[in-house]
């Protein structure tokens, strides 16, 4: 069990240390949420309305949307690790080797740490002003974490399925895409219905709705629970994914 | 024997990719598998190595059984694929520190051994450098660096020198005839029969998944004939006439006559003696010696060349 523990901890210092140095990861997990939110305060914002300023709407949104990209680069690098020789040689080594995957997630997990705050820090520049107590920070960001852990080991999963590294960057598309089919940028009720049905049946929506209820005061209702649901829910099937997926990419 | 198998089996779908092998490698020795694309050295490479599984066949490594002690196998072997797994945004160091550490040596020993086999396969210089900038023999080095860092007993090295240059090459000899002398066991695959001649004391050739000959380097090359005069005339009547005396196979088209010989002196006179009296002399002789690659398309030729 310790073996286990140590494993895990020397296969998480490699996952940040590569993230670290991965240019591309680098960029996609900093520069492009802080440009995404750019874009949306000083180009769109100023034509969205959305009851209040919209910096402080859209804080939340722009959060989840980097943690797609996250994820985007955490189902690569798995991807990278399970298509290059790296697994078989953890694979042929006495340990278990699926502290690779462990150690991408945790990895994405940091990251998106780093990135949420830094894109935080921004937004205050920007002119964000929330009203919340510590204790709403506190469950914003317990509940982020628990998305985020969630979306983690989903991408983890699509990568070890993922037969190359590109592979991996467009199974994970999806996730860069369903933010904006969600409450993230605009109200939902300004979507054709279609669309309004497809934003308010997924996971992005309620954990948006709740995050900007805790941080700016909106009123949360009963999404609170949704996206606690939601994320818990989500953590225990990708985490079982991620498990059935990872085992059949190595049995042959 | 530290590696045995018998009646390895494996097939994808329909498809037998290991039909039937069996092998024996001695403690200490040089096991090389030679074959081209496709005959199945890489997936009984990746079955010795606990990687892939059997499908029929009882296979031991140090005594342990590969399928059933898989666990046990992993802690004496070693496995360098033929693709470098290396990471390249670590350095070199940072690379074997990793190894060091899911080996359990603990950090300072980790460290130590990393230093130690930077030094060995002279990667000193290049050490704190990230991989990625390293040219593909260093790449190679390394990647031979951190199957050593926990000093296993079993090595597989999958065709350890596959795109490499000569100069790369040789080095990668010369690290692999070093690790032999420590003791290591080494079951290496190659499509180059120069490299399994010079390394390996046994050689397996694979072709198609079945065996097709097993032996020594010298034994391989007994089997596809002793030594051979090349005999070349400068038209197709001296041609004919020394056929006619000495036998042997004629190369109509080059015109060349091949005639088995013992490799002395005396059989290369008695030869040209015997060509003059007849008025045949040839314009140029050479001595060919048998090698793998004659040994190999004897073997595994799809056209049935005769040996």
């Amino acid at each position: 069990m310790s073996h286990a523990i140590a494993d895990s901890m020397t296969m998480i210092g490699r996952s940040i240390r590569l993230g670290r140095r991965n240019a591309e990861t680098l960029i996609m997990s900093i520069v492009l949420p802080l440009m995404m939110m750019a874009l949306f305060v000083y180009v769109f914002g100023g034509a969205i309305d959305t009851g209040t300023a919209y910096i402080n709407y859209v804080v939340p949104g722009i959060i989840l949307l980097c943690t797609g990209f996250g994820a985007a680069s955490t189902a690569m690098a798995v991807a990278d690790d399970m298509n290059s020789g790296m697994i078989d040689r953890l694979r042929s080594m006495p340990i278990r080797s699926f502290a690779v995957l462990t150690g991408h997630v945790t990895a994405s997990i940091a990251r998106n740490t780093m990135s949420t705050t830094i894109v935080v820090g921004a937004a205050f520049a920007m002119g964000f002003r929330p009203s919340a107590s510590l204790v709403e920070w506190l469950a914003a960001a317990g509940l982020l974490l628990l998305y985020v852990l969630a979306l983690s080991w989903l991408a983890a999963g699509l990568g070890a399925m993922a037969k190359s590294v590109e592979a991996a960057s467009s199974m994970s598309f999806f996730m860069l895409f369903l933010p904006y089919l969600s409450s993230a940028f605009v109200p939902t009720d300004t979507m054709p219905s279609f669309l309004q049905g497809i934003s308010e049946h997924q996971p992005i929506t309620p954990v948006i709705e709740t995050v900007r209820g805790l941080l700016t005061g909106t009123p949360i209702g009963d999404k609170g629970g949704i996206a606690l649901a939601w994320s818990v829910g989500l953590l225990v099937a990708s985490f079982a994914i991620a498990t059935a997926l990872y085992r059949r990419r190595i049995t042959d | 024997m530290i590696v045995e198998a018998s009646g390895l089996r494996k097939a994808y779908g329909s498809t037998a990719v290991l039909d039937g092998i069996d092998l024996e490698v001695a403690e200490g020795s040089v096991f090389a598998l030679l074959g081209p694309n496709g005959a199945g050295k890489t997936t009984t490479i990746r079955i010795l190595s606990t990687l892939t599984k059997p499908d029929a066949g009882n296979l031991r490594v140090a005594g342990f059984d590969v399928v059933r002690e898989a666990a046990k196998v992993r802690g004496v072997i070693s496995l360098t694929g033929q693709y470098a797994a290396v990471d390249g945004e670590q350095t070199g160091r940072e690379n074997l520190v990793m190894v060091g550490r899911l080996m359990h040596l603990g950090r300072a020993k980790a460290r130590d051994r990393a230093g130690e086999l930077l030094e060995r396969f002279d990667l000193v210089d290049a050490a704190d450098r990230r991989v990625k900038t390293y040219s593909g023999g260093m790449r190679r080095r390394l990647d031979l660096a951190m199957s050593l860092v926990a000093a296993p007993e079993v090595i597989f090295l999958d065709e350890p020198t596959t795109g490499l240059d000569p100069a790369s090459r040789n080095t990668m000899w010369d690290a692999i005839r070093d690790l032999v002398r420590t003791g290591t066991t080494i079951f290496l695959t190659t499509q180059y029969l120069e490299e399994a001649d010079r390394l390996a004391d046994r050689i397996m050739v694979l072709d198609k998944g079945k065996v097709v000959a097993h032996g020594t380097a010298d034994a391989l090359k007994a089997k596809v004939g002793g030594d051979r005069l090349d005999l070349r005339f400068t038209s197709a009547a001296a041609l004919g006439v020394a056929a006619t005396r000495l036998g042997g196979f004629t190369d109509r088209e080059r015109l060349v006559l091949s005639v088995p010989s013992d490799g002395t002196a005396t059989h290369l006179h008695s030869v040209l003696d015997d060509l003059r009296t007849a008025n045949a002399v040839p314009a140029q002789v050479s001595s060919h010696r048998p090698t793998l690659d004659d040994v190999f398309l004897a073997l595994t030729s799809r056209e049935g060349v005769p040996a």
